[in-house]
């Protein structure tokens, strides 16, 4: 379904009019003289990655587990007691059965978003106790999990339950923004659908509005912790 | 005006804030705090290579982008469009709100949340919306507290930084607030109060820090997580942006952010980076199901094609108003426009002409902090003097007083006679007001910069007395050494 477009025209004219010259029909994709951001962290491994987004985490409140593919349930049970246990949400999400989580998941009853049961999903992340999300890219330079929602991996289950816990394959581990918005950028030339929803998370909420006092969970997750899995 | 804050003159309101001690301290800690961290993620992070290279970066993607500016806000236009968004291009700050009323009118829609934006604030939607029998309710901490307190922002970033927790918590006490003055359980309370609200809204409203031409997403960038409260529960999003703050795709996005969050708050990344892009949301529970662009002009096309265009590169970071002395001391309600400090007295001028803000280009000792601390390097110094030009020469309505003494110091600076005259008169006409060296209770022009401070007296030798004497000096001292130089 298409939108409306209302008032363009005149608009853009205008517009054209005051930088003197006719609306444009075409401009060549700019080449640019400065491009500092290939060169952060440029031919890092994975494991240098990691380092570095252990060491940003610390800077943004951010517990970080890390462990094999072998551990990873036993380090999500951990980690899920850790932070207190209690009800549990996940997103709809296939990796968490090929990471072999779907038992420490029933262990502690975990509710997994089903989009068909409509606004209960909603209910139920607003009381839960810890959400459980695998992220999709993982920035290093600021520890950002890149999460790419829809309608099954859904944005509440990082949103709303107090403590969010995000698993990162290490395949995911990024140096920075650069290459996860080259990755939307190239999917969209592509023409592939990008998510509507792409989330960049570094941390636990938090707000420095009174009298610049750091102040951490305000809206969203109190805690936030990071699962880092060897997955290859 | 809707941009105005108060009704005040410039200089009352200047004369107000230098005297509210508890404003002049939490202003300068915050500036100092913004300004220390700016520099630690900045220059100081030697991960990210020359951040000067990243400011031109910066300001070359902000140049091509303005320069082609109509052309990506059609490509903007078409994606958000063909995505199923609605988009509606306001000339007028008038236009944006009608529209975005007239939505809310067809959705029936009762309860409306919002995500900080200046654009906003800007158009004063909040009014228009109230008029329509909605509640209204910010959700970002400062604008709540603002809100909650019936103030006005006086920080692009932290716009309640002139209030301290005691105001804060008598504030919340009109919702029923029990607690202490702790910042944190002060929080706890907005939290709890907000959740409910967010759960329940119809439609969500939020800013644009950028916009990306090539996909029809938009980015937000935040800490606390209401932005993303807002654009999950209600089923109608609409977002408002000034029609500046674009960029051509997702790479150009990659730096603004980063230029961004280091700059303003001093973040690698704030909390939430969130791009949001329209599509079939029907089977998704927990977003909104119609999305709504707004974008605007409001006097920004003012500046295309002038030499103030570069006005419009700016990405809201603050990092010139963490750096500016006269910010420091005046804070920002004294602006009397929602955009205080040096980019504020750029920018409101084009916006909402000389008539209104024709004085805040002259808020600024012109020390070029401003223009150093700016990301995208907008010669925001450069640009103030050019507003004080149109000013002068008939683009304001500069003061009949200031207009003679201007013209007297023209007659005066060109004639050597009167300009002697002057000089030597000067130490005796303003004997009678110079105590303990400086005068501290300067009449008409000088009024206002003596209520701020000391002027130093005219001292009764003229620099070029003081030149004549210092070459003579230093002939005599030429020719003793060279005599001392022979004899050995």
């Amino acid at each position: 379904m298409k939108g409306t477009i209302e008032n363009r025209d005149v608009f853009l004219k205008n517009i054209a009019r005051k930088l003197r010259r006719e609306p444009l029909k075409n401009v060549p994709a700019p080449k640019w003289a400065h491009e500092p951001q290939w060169d952060v962290y440029k031919e890092y491994t994975k494991d240098q990655l990691v380092a570095v987004m252990k060491e940003a985490s610390q800077s943004i409140h951010t517990k970080v587990y890390e462990t094999d593919s072998g551990h990873l349930a036993d380090v999500v049970n951990g980690a899920i007691d850790d932070y207190g246990g209690g009800s549990v949400v996940t997103t709809r999400d296939p990796r968490f059965a090929e990471l072999g989580l779907d038992g420490v998941l029933a262990k502690h009853r975990a509710y997994t978003w089903n989009a068909s049961d409509g606004r209960k999903n909603i209910d139920i992340a607003a009381k839960a106790d810890i959400g459980v999300t695998v992220c999709d890219v993982m920035l290093a330079e600021s520890a950002t999990a890149g999460l790419f929602n829809d309608k099954d991996k859904a944005r509440c289950v990082s949103l709303l339950p107090v403590t969010s816990i995000v698993i990162v394959p290490k395949s995911v581990i990024v140096p920075r923004i650069t290459q996860a918005m080259e990755m939307v950028e190239k999917k969209a030339r592509a023409g592939e659908a990008i998510s509507t929803y792409i989330n960049f998370i570094s941390g636990p909420s938090n707000s420095a509005d009174i009298e610049m006092r750091l102040v951490v969970g305000v809206h969203g997750p109190v805690k936030v912790a990071y699962i880092v899995v060897s997955d290859r | 005006m809707p941009m105005k804050i108060g009704n005040q003159p410039f200089f009352k309101g200047v004369d107000e804030a230098i005297h509210d001690s508890f404003m002049v301290n939490a202003v300068s800690s915050a500036q100092d705090g913004l300004r220390e961290r700016k520099l630690r993620a900045t220059v100081g992070d030697e991960t990210l290579g020359s951040w000067e290279t990243w400011r031109e970066a910066g300001e070359e993607i902000r140049s091509h982008t303005l320069n082609h500016l109509d052309y990506y806000l059609k490509q903007l236009s078409d994606n958000f469009a063909s995505r199923g968004g609605h988009v509606f291009f306001a000339q007028t700050a008038e236009e944006a709100r009608d529209y975005i009323k007239k939505v809310v009118r067809q959705k029936n829609a009762k309860h409306v949340v919002k995500a900080k934006s200046m654009v906003t604030e800007e158009i004063s939607l909040n009014e228009a919306l109230e008029a329509e029998g909605c509640d209204v309710l910010e959700s970002d901490l400062a604008e709540f507290i603002l809100q909650t307190d019936q103030d006005k922002p006086s920080h692009i970033v932290v716009p309640s930084v002139h209030k301290n927790r005691q105001q804060i918590r008598d504030a919340f006490r009109k919702l029923g607030y029990q607690g202490t003055d702790e910042p944190k359980e002060l929080a706890a309370f907005a939290r709890k109060t907000l959740r409910r609200k967010f759960l329940q809204a119809d439609v969500g409203i939020t800013g644009c820090n950028f916009a990306v031409a090539d996909t029809g997403s938009i980015c937000l960038v935040t800490n606390e997580g209401n932005a993303n409260m807002v654009t999950t529960f209600p089923e109608t999003q609409i977002t408002v942006m000034g029609m500046e703050r674009l960029v051509p795709t997702w790479k150009e996005l990659d730096t603004l952010v980063t230029l961004l969050c280091r700059s303003s708050v001093g973040q690698r990344l704030t909390t939430y980076v969130t791009d949001i892009t329209p599509g079939d949301e029907s089977e998704t529970v927990d977003s909104p199901k119609e999305f709504h662009l707004v974008i605007v002009d409001a006097g920004r096309s003012n500046a295309l094609g002038t030499e103030f265009q570069p006005a419009l590169h700016c990405i809201r970071c603050a990092a010139c108003i963490n750096v500016c002395p006269v910010y420091r001391h005046i804070g920002g309600h004294a602006y009397g426009s929602i955009y205080p400090g040096p980019i504020g007295a750029v920018l409101s001028p084009i916006l909402g002409g000389y008539k209104e803000y024709g004085k805040l280009p002259y808020a600024s000792s012109l020390c070029a902090a401003c223009t150093e601390a700016c990301p995208v390097k907008i010669p925001l110094h450069e640009l103030l003097i050019k507003h004080r030009r149109k000013y002068v020469e008939g683009g304001g309505k500069p003061p009949i007083g200031e207009k003679i003494a201007m013209k007297g110091f023209g007659i005066g600076a060109r004639s050597p006679f009167i300009f002697k005259v002057g000089m030597k008169t000067a130490p005796i006409i303003l004997k009678p007001l110079v105590h303990d060296g400086a005068i501290q209770k300067g009449p008409g022009p000088m009024k206002p910069w003596t209520n701020g401070r000391d002027l130093p007296a005219p001292s009764k030798e003229n620099f070029r007395e003081w030149f004549k004497k210092h070459k003579q000096k230093e002939k005599l001292k030429h020719v003793q050494d060279k005599g001392i130089g022979e004899s050995l």
